[in-house]
């Protein structure tokens, strides 16, 4: 069984959620044995693990053909860890002219490999190089993560044939809290309608799926995040906070999919009633500025803090020193960060609206809009120490059981259902 | 005869270092002694030092008829010993000529005389002591941080035991009225106050290196018989300005050294002198007296203190800073009290100030990053201030028990130097 897979982000070089599912689910399928698989990204940085599968960087494959010498691909293809054989072959089965587009000396288009102003444009580029490497590889079935690389997947099925699974990890439904932005709309619409089945992160993703996009219940089914195990370096890290104070933190984008305005709220009722804790909102993003003014006008800027942007290991020196962690999004199709914060043995508060909520059993639930009760849970978590050694064990026992390996047996199981029809 | 009154501001803060949320609790180092230490350098050479000659030499040269009036905080006198000294050397050598006046404000340029009265004094009797410890110099006039002054701040500042005080001649308060007159202030009639002549002073603050000004160049000629053409009865000029127009905000390029120092040539053509502000005091008598309901200040078109604590990051800051106040200041620890005065600087607020977009001579990107990077500082300096005292205990009784305790303390002492007189005595009995 070989399935290509068309995605935006992997490990390390990392934006969002969306790498960090990526890299688990193709980790957990590598378990299988049979399974083989081809990763397709935008911009390769090099130093991506290929030990369990094979990394084409988009911006390598040509679409245009020019005169290269073995040894002057040889030493570009190398940056990436890619074999030059490949970009012969790809030359071979370039199908179209392309070279009214700007593509670069080996016949390439460019990718920035973000989230771009002009992320339209790389969509579409994305796809035109999809339908080289479709011609090239083989492959029994197409795997397309998010909306990015919908069109690359429908692409790959029109050339190929083989059957086109999506892995829908968030709709626009949840980015905007319901003010979709019509493009973005049409090319899930389109990626869905065109799709042999659909993979959702959640039930709540499932619904709308189902819901806003019209589509047959029979062909949607959730398979939920996992987690990877910590690794021991991470484990090692230190407590390093300085104040003897409970912490309580809010880790992610400060967007209004994220609901940051109800996390200061609860926590200015917090402090009126547990002048002793500590609020720490780490992230980035356009309602941050706001926060800030929100958190002055509270009158609790001086127990109110803000880190700015986190990656890598400063993400897990916060859970660190954090007593309590809470997530309280608006619309959060799955969430895996709370899941990280219980590895780390930090009690989480998780909204009634992330994904996450429907298989954790020892994460504190409430409605994002409910700061009364967000509040209460987190007065009760720093207050009486029972509650947060219960929260702490229970809950690390509860996510060291969600692996990915199980999930990709049900992404495994799908495939064979597709194929198979 | 009409008079020149010049004075200029100087003043430094301690700028921040960039400091975490991790650091909080574990580092309590709050400066950043690179910037502070290179700034301070770069100002010392550019202006400090070279204006200071200058100013000496039109002392000299004019025989003694020019003089000046300088307001020098606290805290860049610190800053001034540690990283330049030379420089207090010729500001003493300035001082020794008799020709200038050395005035009081706050030790750390602060906005204590908007939200703490207490402070204030504490910190106008601070500076005062560290003027007179360097030069000296024991300050009469009083010139309040960036020139803010309202009826309110007048009553503090004559119950200081202050005669005279220098603020803006701001066109909302005086309407029709000229700024070249004494005037006392409403409140405290006692109080006289020079009012600064806002069009002759910027047209140096601003304007001078200004190509597209319609009078540039300016020349001292012409700077002199403007002021000669104003009407007679109008005798005082009160130019006021950050000393920094000398050589820096102005560069020396500029040829504002050589402008200055054509200056007292033409005002003695002229028939103008100059005068320090308490020679003008003693020479004039007030005309009227002006009410400033709100606080005024020599900053922006609208004349306010909007700058330091108009936006609700300001406010919150400045909020925090009152409340830990009263604390403060009963806590005896030489550390918590000398960062006490370096994070009072009204500097920290300036750049938390959303009116300037790029926020004028800021360290920071941002107003917010100086908000959350001055409040994380302000936390655990609150948590070392906190961790003095148990917090459960209120200021009024914490006051009291520190009162029982000094007074046990002396009591103590006393009975033990009565025990020793005694041993003795009865040491001479038995000899």
């Amino acid at each position: 069984m070989k399935a290509l897979m068309f995605g935006w982000e992997f490990p390390p070089h990392i934006l969002g959620g969306l790498g960090t599912a990526s890299y688990g689910l193709t980790r957990g399928m590598a378990m299988q044995p049979d399974m083989e698989l081809v990763f397709c990204i935008p911009k390769p940085w090099g130093d991506e693990d290929q030990s369990f599968l094979k990394i084409i960087g988009m911006n390598h494959v040509p679409v245009v053909w020019r005169d290269a010498d073995w040894e002057y691909v040889k030493q570009r293809y190398g940056k990436v860890n890619m074999n030059p054989q490949n970009y012969f072959d790809f030359r071979d089965r370039i199908y179209a002219d392309f070279s009214y587009r700007y593509v670069n000396d080996l016949g390439c288009f460019e990718f920035s490999g973000r989230y771009p102003d002009n992320l339209l444009e790389e969509i579409n580029n994305y796809s035109i190089v999809a339908g080289v490497v479709a011609r090239t590889e083989s492959f029994d079935v197409i795997h397309a993560h998010d909306w990015l690389t919908y069109p690359a997947g429908i692409h790959a099925k029109n050339v190929s044939g083989k059957p086109l699974v999506i892995h829908v990890h968030a709709t626009d439904y949840d980015r905007s809290r319901g003010n979709v932005n019509p493009d973005v709309y049409n090319i899930e619409k389109n990626g869905m309608d065109n799709a042999d089945h659909i993979i959702t992160v959640s039930n709540l993703t499932r619904q709308t799926v189902i819901e806003k996009y019209y589509q047959d219940p029979a062909k949607v089914t959730t398979v939920h995040n996992a987690v990877e195990p910590l690794s021991p370096e991470i484990l090692a890290i230190p407590d390093k906070k300085g104040v003897k104070d409970k912490i309580i933190t809010f880790l992610g984008r400060i967007t209004m999919q994220k609901g940051p305005e109800y996390f200061v709220e609860a926590a200015a009722k917090v402090l009126a009633k547990a002048p002793h804790a500590r609020f720490v909102m780490a992230g980035s993003g356009d309602m941050m500025d706001k926060m800030i003014r929100l958190a002055a006008a509270r009158n609790i800027a001086d127990r109110f803090h803000f880190t700015g942007f986190m990656k890598g290991k400063q993400v897990y020196e916060i859970l660190k020193s954090s007593d309590v962690y809470v997530m309280p999004s608006v619309s959060e199709p799955f969430g895996i960060s709370p899941l990280e914060a219980m590895q780390c043995g930090v009690p989480s508060i998780i909204s009634k609206q992330s994904g996450c909520a429907e298989i954790l059993d020892y994460a504190v639930k409430v409605d994002y809009w409910d700061i009364e009760a967000m509040a209460d849970a987190m007065y009760s978590i720093i207050t009486y120490p029972a509650m947060h050694a219960f929260l702490q064990e229970e809950g690390k026992k509860e996510v060291d059981n969600i692996k990915w390996e199980y999930a990709g047996q049900k992404v495994r199981r799908i495939y064979d259902q597709v194929i198979n029809r | 005869m009409k008079t020149i009154c010049f004075y200029f501001q100087i003043h430094q803060p301690f700028r921040l270092k960039r400091y975490r949320f991790f650091d909080i609790g574990n580092d309590h180092y709050y400066y950043d002694d690179f910037q502070n230490e290179e700034i301070m350098h770069r100002i010392a050479e550019r202006c400090y030092l070279p204006a200071n000659r200058a100013i000496l030499e039109m002392i000299k040269t004019s025989g003694g008829k020019f003089k000046v009036a300088f307001s020098v905080s606290g805290t860049a006198l610190e800053q001034i010993e540690v990283y330049a000294p030379e420089v207090i050397d010729s500001f003493r050598e300035l001082y020794a000529t008799g020709n200038v006046e050395f005035m009081a404000e706050t030790y750390a340029h602060s906005l204590s005389s908007l939200g703490d009265p207490e402070e204030f004094k504490d910190q106008v009797k601070r500076h005062a002591d560290k003027i007179y410890s360097m030069f000296g110099a024991k300050p009469k006039v009083f010139r309040n941080t960036e020139l803010i002054y309202s009826d309110d701040i007048a009553d503090q500042v004559y119950q200081l035991g202050y005669k005279g005080m220098l603020t803006e001649g701001a066109k909302h308060i005086l309407g029709w009225k000229s700024p070249n007159y004494v005037y006392t202030a409403s409140t405290e009639p006692q109080l006289k106050l020079l009012l600064k002549n806002d069009r002759f002073s910027e047209d140096l603050s601003m304007r001078f290196n200004n190509y597209t000004w319609s009078e540039y160049p300016l020349t001292a000629d012409k700077f002199m018989s403007w002021i000669a053409s104003t009407p007679e009865s109008e005798q005082i000029i009160n130019l006021f300005m950050n000393y920094e127009v000398l050589g820096s905000l102005q560069p020396a390029e500029s040829g504002i050294f050589d402008f200055f120092k054509a200056l007292p040539r033409f005002a003695a053509e002229k028939g103008i002198s100059f005068s320090t502000p308490s020679e003008v005091f003693k020479l004039l008598k007030p005309v009227d007296a002006i009410s400033v309901p709100y606080p005024m200040s020599w900053v922006d078109e609208e004349k306010d203190t909007g700058s330091w604590i108009g936006n609700i990051l300001q406010q919150e800051a400045f909020r925090k800073i009152n409340d830990i106040g009263e604390r403060v200041r009963m806590v005896e620890d030489r550390r918590i009290r000398q960062d006490w005065n370096y994070l009072q600087s009204s500097d920290h607020f300036y750049y938390m100030n959303t009116r300037h977009p790029g926020g004028g001579f800021s360290p920071y990107d941002n107003p917010y990053d100086a908000f959350n990077n001055y409040m994380n500082v302000l936390s655990d300096f609150i948590l070392r201030v906190n961790a003095q005292f148990p917090e459960t205990i209120d200021n009024e009784e914490l006051n009291s028990l520190l009162t029982t305790i000094r007074n046990q303390g002396e009591e103590i002492e006393e009975l033990h130097k009565e025990i020793a007189k005694l041993k003795k005595k009865i040491a001479k009995t038995k000899a």
